[in-house]
């Protein structure tokens, strides 16, 4: 708090600067995002192809981008990009699948799409090394940093036991629509990390999750309003276990499998099954499936199983 | 050699050089290739000395090119390539912005025995005690700290608002980067220095250089049998006085038709301000002994310079013995018991990298993740802003050697990554009673999950729950671990510094089992 401050009284008219800056934002928050009609089924899982083919499967059979993302409509996209790894250490979400999604966004119609993570390890050196910068650059995407405290603003969430407010990234509340990209992995944290644990990269102070019993905190956070549209879960390689982070790519198993679902929970299910766990052992699961935010169940899912 | 042109070839060069060297300190995008410090800093007088005695490395030799210089030009050195001299000249022309009689300087004495008494203090030290007082006077690494302490959160500053701005427009090349400031007592030696280097800059040009700086006294005493050297044109000569009062070092005595070679710094001022070609470059010419440098003066300073040798030997044992590695602290009160501060990979151990940093503060600079911050008293009394880990500030990241590459005095020798993934700096230790698990009996594991050879993992507590444990001979020290741990205000895991680095052991691998071809649900 001592350097904070010290920040405060050094930089004041800095602050001020950025405060008159960010009203701009408010009108957007207040107008919402609207709820994307026409998916038919609970999950679509592919199996079999490399993740930016699966992917044109997956999003076909939920009646195209278009369902989601309309005429002039800015875009959030929201991959894993956590760990200072390359691509092959399956730590963060494969970078041509999100090359992919954008290119189906500015298909659609999109104005702009934005990327960006939280990230753990130095946020430069993730961006670049896990081929997500170059790939959003190439889909001709912006790459927007998230590593200083100025870029999150403060935000309620409604009924929520622990997370009552939290910090999120300016683009959260600035996009028409929110695409969440998770890769799908062993955590030592919270067991597995998938859709919801996600969000832990969209929020500026994450250690408050983990102080503050973190698998209620995960499943708060789904309750605030800006959720995303759709889940698209990487499970190309799997880490099945020292994750998040892996040690080595010996730790991976090559399933080539993707999900594609509008239900968050019912996405984090299906992944914890291809962890080999139950989904209710998954403490945020059964915590998020029990606040009503979605459906754990798997066997009264309407899923779409297609292979390649 | 008579030519104002001289002293242009000077202005020019001396520019680039200033804002290599400050760019080298500023530069937070780390644009700068590993490869580009090495030749960079190669010329610097004291790193290079440093690096060649105290580490050994024979390839450092700038400094003996630096002595070939001064002996065949003079003080070259101090106006063309040392970077803290060519500031203070940037800031006297400020100085002269303010008021113009701050640059008119005219004929000053010396402060002979301060001089000499501060170079063979700082020799005297180093020879028997240390690297302690040049940490605080090597003018490179008084430039370092200057430009890391002060000019780069300026800089910072500038960039966040302009990024701030850009970012309304969705335009994102820009980035910010938080400004963090270093421990209040870290800044006590930087500050007195901009003080006293700023205001003698202003009003005296090169007083500092002439009085108290090590270096600039050394080249001074070589510069006195150098071939080449600022010169009256007797015949020429007018004694108008301009070129006293142009001459930054205050070193012409114009009346006498002398120049007091140990101050010149080679600035060619005096040749450009002079109007009838009284005043030029070259050769030196034999002649006669003068009156004022006879004997009596060298056979006293010699006196001097041997006697306080002797004096200092005594000083110099007793500095030493208060401040080799540091001793352990217990303190049953204090939760995060650290026996010994962390030093960065490559630095050998803390005995060795504390005898070999001036605390230029390269390393904290070129950090990209903060880890590598300005100490007070981790090392000693005497060790203050020598760079020490601090997992507070941030955690070294796992593929990242930077600080290996950039060190110009030996104390952090150049680490391969694959080697520097196996280096235990320090390891971790973990502390049940403050752990969120133990204490509120829910999840958490942060630690774990930034551990990168998993040295930290989870094994089963009470329930569903996990609780870290930690494998030591995988543990590298990286403090990954203690940077997310979340508790307040102790952590409930820390990494103990290694007094010698060793070697941790390659993370074991398992085979998984086959991949499933069939989805499980």
């Amino acid at each position: 708090m001592k350097r904070r401050n010290f920040l405060r009284s050094s930089l004041g008219a800095g602050l001020a600067a950025g405060t008159f800056m960010s009203f701009g934002r408010l009108e957007k928050v207040l107008a919402g995002t609207p709820v994307p009609a026409g998916a038919n089924y609970d999950l679509i899982a592919v199996m079999g192809g490399e993740p930016a083919a699966m992917f044109d499967m997956g999003i076909q059979a939920m009646g195209g981008m278009g369902t989601f993302v309309s005429k002039g409509q800015k875009v959030l996209v929201k991959p894993n990009i956590g760990w200072d790894v390359v691509p092959e250490k399956g730590a963060n979400t494969n970078p041509a699948l999100i090359k992919r999604i954008i290119e189906h966004c500015f298909r659609a119609g999109a104005k702009e799409v934005y990327v960006f993570d939280n990230t753990c390890d130095n946020w430069i050196k993730c961006y670049k090394n896990s081929g997500i910068e170059q790939a959003v650059k190439d889909a001709g995407a912006k790459i927007v940093p998230g590593n200083t405290e100025s870029y999150y603003q403060e935000v309620t969430i409604p009924n929520a036991k622990k997370l009552t407010s939290t910090k999120v990234h300016e683009l959260v509340l600035s996009s028409d629509v929110f695409i969440n990209v998770p890769i799908l992995k062993n955590h030592s944290s919270a067991r597995m990390t998938g859709a919801l644990k996600n969000m832990m990269g969209v929020v500026w102070d994450r250690g408050y999750w983990h102080r503050n019993n973190l698998n209620q905190c995960i499943a708060d956070y789904a309750l605030f309003p800006q959720k995303p549209a759709l889940n698209v879960m990487d499970a190309y390689n799997v880490m099945m276990r020292n994750g998040p982070r892996g040690v080595s790519v010996a730790d991976l198993s090559n399933m080539k499998s993707l999900m594609l679902s509008t239900d968050w929970v019912a996405i984090d299910a299906a992944g914890a099954k291809m962890l080999g766990k139950e989904p209710g052992s998954i403490e945020h699961i059964a915590l998020a499936a029990g606040m009503g935010i979605g459906k754990m169940d798997l066997s009264t899912m309407n899923i779409h199983r297609m292979k390649m | 050699m008579k030519s104002s042109a001289l002293k242009h070839i000077r202005t020019v060069f001396a520019v680039l050089v200033l804002l290599l060297f400050a760019f080298l300190f500023i530069d937070f995008r780390g644009t700068l290739g590993e490869k580009a410090f090495g030749p960079i800093l190669y010329l610097q007088f004291v790193p290079s000395l440093l690096k060649f005695l105290i580490a050994g490395v024979a390839a450092a030799t700038g400094f003996i090119v630096v002595i070939i210089l001064t002996l065949l030009t003079g003080r070259t050195y101090c106006s063309f390539l040392c970077p803290l001299g060519i500031l203070q000249d940037a800031v006297s022309r400020v100085g002269g912005l303010i008021k113009r009689r701050f640059r008119k300087y005219g004929y000053k004495k010396p402060y002979t025995f301060l001089r000499y008494f501060i170079l063979v203090l700082t020799a005297g030290i180093l020879l028997l005690g240390g690297v302690y007082a040049l940490t605080i006077l090597d003018p490179y690494s008084i430039f370092g700290r200057f430009m890391t302490y002060f000019a780069k959160p300026v800089a910072l500053f500038i960039n966040n608002l302009l990024a701030s701005l850009l970012g309304k427009f969705d335009i994102y090349t820009l980035y910010k980067v938080s400004i963090k400031p270093f421990e209040l007592a870290a800044y006590i030696v930087p500050f007195a220095f901009l003080l006293l280097i700023g205001l003698l800059a202003i009003r005296y040009g090169r007083l500092y250089c002439n009085t108290v700086c090590p270096v600039g006294t050394l080249l001074g005493l070589l510069s006195k049998v150098s071939l080449f050297r600022i010169r009256f044109e007797e015949s020429n000569c007018t004694r108008c006085g301009r070129c006293a009062l142009s001459c930054k070092s205050s070193c012409i005595d114009f009346l006498n038709k002398h120049v007091d070679i140990s101050r010149c710094v080679n600035c060619f001022n005096c040749i450009d301000a002079c109007k009838e070609n009284g005043m030029s470059y070259g050769l030196v010419r034999l002649k006669k002994k003068d009156k004022q440098e006879g004997t009596g003066t060298d056979t006293s300073r010699r006196t001097f310079i041997a006697g306080s040798m002797v004096l200092l030997a005594g000083g110099s044992q007793l500095l030493r013995a208060q401040n080799t590695a540091p001793t352990p602290t217990k303190d049953s009160t204090v939760k995060e018991d650290r026996l010994y501060p962390v030093t960065p990979p490559g630095s050998i151990g803390i005995e060795s990298f504390i005898a070999r940093c001036t605390a230029c503060s390269l390393c904290v600079s070129a950090c990209p993740t903060n880890v590598i911050q300005p100490s007070v008293n981790e090392y000693g009394f005497a060790g203050i802003m020598q760079p020490r880990m601090d997992f507070h500030s941030g955690f070294c990241n796992y593929d990242c050697n930077r600080c290996t590459d950039v060190c110009p005095t030996g104390a952090i020798m150049p680490l391969m990554i694959e080697a520097k993934k196996l280096t235990q700096i320090g390891k971790a230790v973990f502390i049940k009673d403050n752990c969120v698990v133990n204490t509120e009996k829910t999840a958490c594991g942060a630690c774990s999950e930034h551990c990168p050879t998993k040295a930290c993992h989870m094994v089963p507590f009470e329930g569903n729950l996990l609780i870290p444990e930690i494998k030591d001979e995988i543990c590298i020290g990286c403090g990954a671990c203690e940077h997310a741990c979340p508790t307040k205000p102790y952590k409930a895991i820390f990494v103990d510094g290694n007094a010698i680095h060793e070697a941790a052991l390659k993370p074991e691998t398992e085979k998984l089992e086959a991949v499933p071809s069939d989805f499980p649900f």
